[in-house]
């Protein structure tokens, strides 16, 4: 982990300016943000662990628990709760047995809810890592979540 | 990729060689890749046209491009076939091999991809003739169609940079300020301050160094023009910071990218860097002696950081808190330094006034209201997407003419523009001409383009009730009017909603309102009444109605309405027995109507989705 921390400050010459990408960058390694990571940061950077601890809690993208494979983000955004948006939220909370911002037990899944993604237009939306589902309906939550379970 | 330029002739000539070979009369194909055709399978569409023309050997007959987004973001995923113009949207995998053969090398159409009027039933071949688009002005998003945004080349080719190199070589800097300041632009980030009076208050400040920035953090939910931008015309964007820190007299920028935004961020990284190779960015800017280097960072996901005190102090690492602005930011900003902050779509608009001159600029729009805005249009709308159109136009033909009007025939209740800080508009409001100040006259703002159109199905409390909760948890908890009021008014909504709302709660939220309004430590909670006030204004009865009545009209709030089936109606198919999660509906048998025990439902509206027999009744 040491070399990983090391490899990601020396990308930004530890430019303090740079912590919130700095962060950014060590939650895209290991998904969250672990503990011993932000001591380093603290330290490597001779920045205030309150600092690093502040700027970890205060952005909603810094997650400090450990969290799923899949992230399954599900956008409350105006245009997206117009279309009924909650709605979808509900139906992934029953169906994977966990609330907002947690993590399934088999670790597959976190789910989180985001402002808005940038594709009103086809809301309500839910992302899955990388992959946009648009049009959602409670129907279509159970096929979708299907597909990252490792069944067809 | 050509070799560096180093003169204003170097990228004259390296334009009208690019110019040229667009103009190589072969067929074109534009498939949109923007971030809102993605949920809809464009990288799919994307790929099929590639192996297609591959396989063919097509290359050398064919221009493909694949662009960012062209706006009818409804009918995504979306293909414009030149020459011709033609449209095709909702397009799949399995259609691409026609659309080569028929319509780009025989010049034929496939009627069922055209897109088919809802108010004619007839279908348009080509995209201008469509109703959606006709009634625009896209001088800024028209260009995504022409241009891969990760292709420097292609941008050249349309005359990109040609504002910069006028800009360096054929004026001064203070030339540039009072073209601005003549073309009456007003910052397009919501606040509509005169953006050449801020470059000339920059440029005036007292300090060597200097700092511009391009606010690309659009955190209002429901706005995405800024990211249709960002994605689809990156170097216009880049092109008009290069314009603004010349003018200012700036050598580092910074470019401010929401988190959520991946693609945006992807698309301007590449631009920088294709600009730096070919000498457009960074040392002695073609050749003019200027230096300008930008940095590229990603927001975090708070909504404060689009505030601009805020935003710099997370571009110094520091946890996104505004300040109190005694002291402006274009006197002391980022690093205490004069510092100019605009809007994506701000920047965009540089390069194009330049171009064409402030009068030009003029013509467009309303006298003190000039240029075009982009709006997402969003929501119970029929085509929703990205609109440009001239400022001053009516809140109507945007939502009637443009977008269609409302889905599924239901009728219009409100416009909610300016995000959070904005408000909800009547129907009565409708003929107002959409610009900075007779938005905030009517209580709401332009804020940064959004358009959220509502329907009789959604409930007024609800949407206030929504944008509290969400503002409670983007207040930064600096200042306590924010921190504490706007909880406060979230609770007496949560409390309207679920149906235990007090009659004296309405003059308690006003007071809470106007308590904000007075004491806000910067404009997220300035501005936060907005939403409650404006449909405490409009929409009033819904508020009593909730209150006495323990009534919601919309049928949207859990507490207050019911589920159940109407049995003349059902046919007994048994699909929302299946589908209900809560185990609440009861198949009795074919042809028998299905039975809804109320004490199991968790009113999730799962069946009522479902059904298509319209058998599920909300009261």
């Amino acid at each position: 982990m040491k070399d990983q921390i090391n490899a990601i400050i020396k990308k930004y010459d530890s430019d303090k300016s740079q912590l919130v990408s700095i962060l950014q960058d060590i939650q895209s390694v290991y998904n969250y943000l672990p503990r011993s990571a932000l001591d380093k940061v603290s330290k490597k950077m001779n920045v205030p662990r309150s600092q690093v601890y502040a700027l970890s809690t205060f952005f909603r993208a810094f997650s400090l628990k450990e969290r799923g494979k899949h992230i399954v983000h599900v956008c409350l955004g105006t245009a997206c709760h117009v279309r009924g948006g909650e709605l979808i939220l509900d139906s992934l909370e029953r169906q994977l047995d966990i609330k907002n911002g947690e993590t399934t037990k088999d670790k597959n899944f976190t789910l989180e809810s985001v402002n808005c993604m940038g594709c009103c237009a086809t809301g309500p939306v839910v992302k899955i890592d990388e992959e946009y589902f648009g049009h959602m309906t409670n129907d279509k939550v159970e096929p979708m979540l299907n597909k990252y379970r490792g069944k067809q | 990729m050509p070799r560096k330029l180093t003169s204003a002739d170097d990228l004259k000539s390296l334009q009208t060689r690019l110019a040229k070979s667009l103009d190589s009369g072969k067929p074109r194909i534009s498939v949109c890749n923007g971030t809102a055709c993605r949920p809809y399978g464009s990288n799919p569409v994307v790929e099929a046209f590639r192996a297609t023309i591959e396989n063919k050997g097509l290359q050398d007959r064919i221009d493909f491009k694949v662009t960012g987004c062209h706006g009818f973001c409804e009918r995504g995923p979306i293909a414009v076939i030149e020459p011709g113009n033609i449209f095709y949207q909702k397009v799949k995998p399995e259609d691409v091999a026609e659309i080569i053969e028929k319509t780009a090398l025989n010049n034929k159409i496939i009627d069922r991809l055209l897109f088919e009027e809802p108010s004619t039933k007839t279908r348009a071949t080509s995209q201008a003739s469509l109703s959606f688009y006709k009634g625009q002005s896209r001088v800024i998003l028209g260009n995504n169609l022409k241009i891969d945004p990760t292709n420097i080349e292609d941008y050249i080719a349309i005359g990109g940079y040609s504002a910069l190199s006028k800009a360096l070589f054929q004026y001064q800097p203070s030339d540039i300020i009072e073209i601005v300041k003549k073309s009456g632009l007003r910052g397009r980030g919501g606040g509509g301050f005169p953006t050449g009076r801020k470059w000339e208050s920059c440029r005036n400040a007292h300090g060597d160094i200097k700092y511009v920035i391009v606010n690309a953090d659009e955190g209002d939910p429901g706005a995405y023009a800024n990211e249709g931008l960002l994605t689809g015309n990156p170097h216009s964007v880049l092109e008009g910071l290069i314009i603004g820190a010349f003018a200012i007299g700036s050598h580092q920028g910074f470019i401010y990218v929401r988190n959520e935004y991946p693609l945006a961020l992807k698309n301007i990284t590449a631009a920088m860097e294709q600009a730096e190779k070919l000498g457009l960015l960074g040392k002695n800017i073609l050749g003019s002696g200027f230096d300008f280097q930008v940095r590229v960072n990603r927001g975090g996901g708070a909504f404060i950081c689009g505030e601009s005190t805020a935003l710099m102090a997370s571009l110094e690492g520091k946890v996104g808190e505004p300040r109190a602005k005694y002291i402006h930011t274009v006197e002391r900003g980022l690093w205490d330094r004069p510092s100019d902050l605009n809007n994506v779509e701000t920047w965009a608009n540089i390069p194009l006034i330049i171009n064409n001159g402030p009068e030009w600029f003029n013509k467009i729009g309303s006298p003190s209201n000039t240029g075009t805005k982009i709006f997402s249009l969003t929501g119970k709308v029929n085509n929703t997407g990205l609109v440009e159109v001239p400022m001053g136009i009516k809140l109507r033909d945007i939502i009637f003419d443009i977008g269609g009007g409302i889905r599924g025939g239901k009728k219009f209740k409100a416009v909610q523009t300016g995000g959070p800080s904005g408000g909800c508009l009547p129907e009565s409001l409708l003929d107002l001409p959409v610009d900075y100040d007779t938005l905030i006259k009517a209580g709401s703002m332009m804020g940064s383009g959004g358009m959220i159109v509502m329907d009789e199905n959604n409930c007024m409390v609800d949407v206030a009730r929504y944008f509290l909760s969400f503002l409670e948890e983007e207040s930064c908890g600096k200042c306590v009017p924010c921190r504490e009021g706007i909880l406060r008014m979230r609770q007496l909504l949560n409390e309207i909603t679920e149906g235990e709302g007090k009659e004296s709660d309405l003059a308690l939220l006003e007071e809470v309102c106007q308590c904000l309004k007075d004491s806000s430590l910067c404009q997220l909670g300035g501005s936060a009444p907005n939403p409650v006030l404006s449909t405490l204004k409009y929409f009033r009865d819904e508020y009593e109605e909730h209150i006495k009545l323990k009534k919601c009209r919309a049928g949207v709030c859990k507490a207050l309405i019911t589920f159940s089936i109407i049995e003349e109606k059902c046919p007994g198919c048994g699909q929302c027995v299946k589908a209900c999660p809560s185990g609440a509906i009861t198949f009795l048998g074919k042809r028998k109507p299905v039975l809804l025990d109320q004490s199991k439902c968790i009113k999730c509206r799962t069946c009522f989705d479902i059904c298509k027999m319209g058998a599920v009744k909300i009261e």
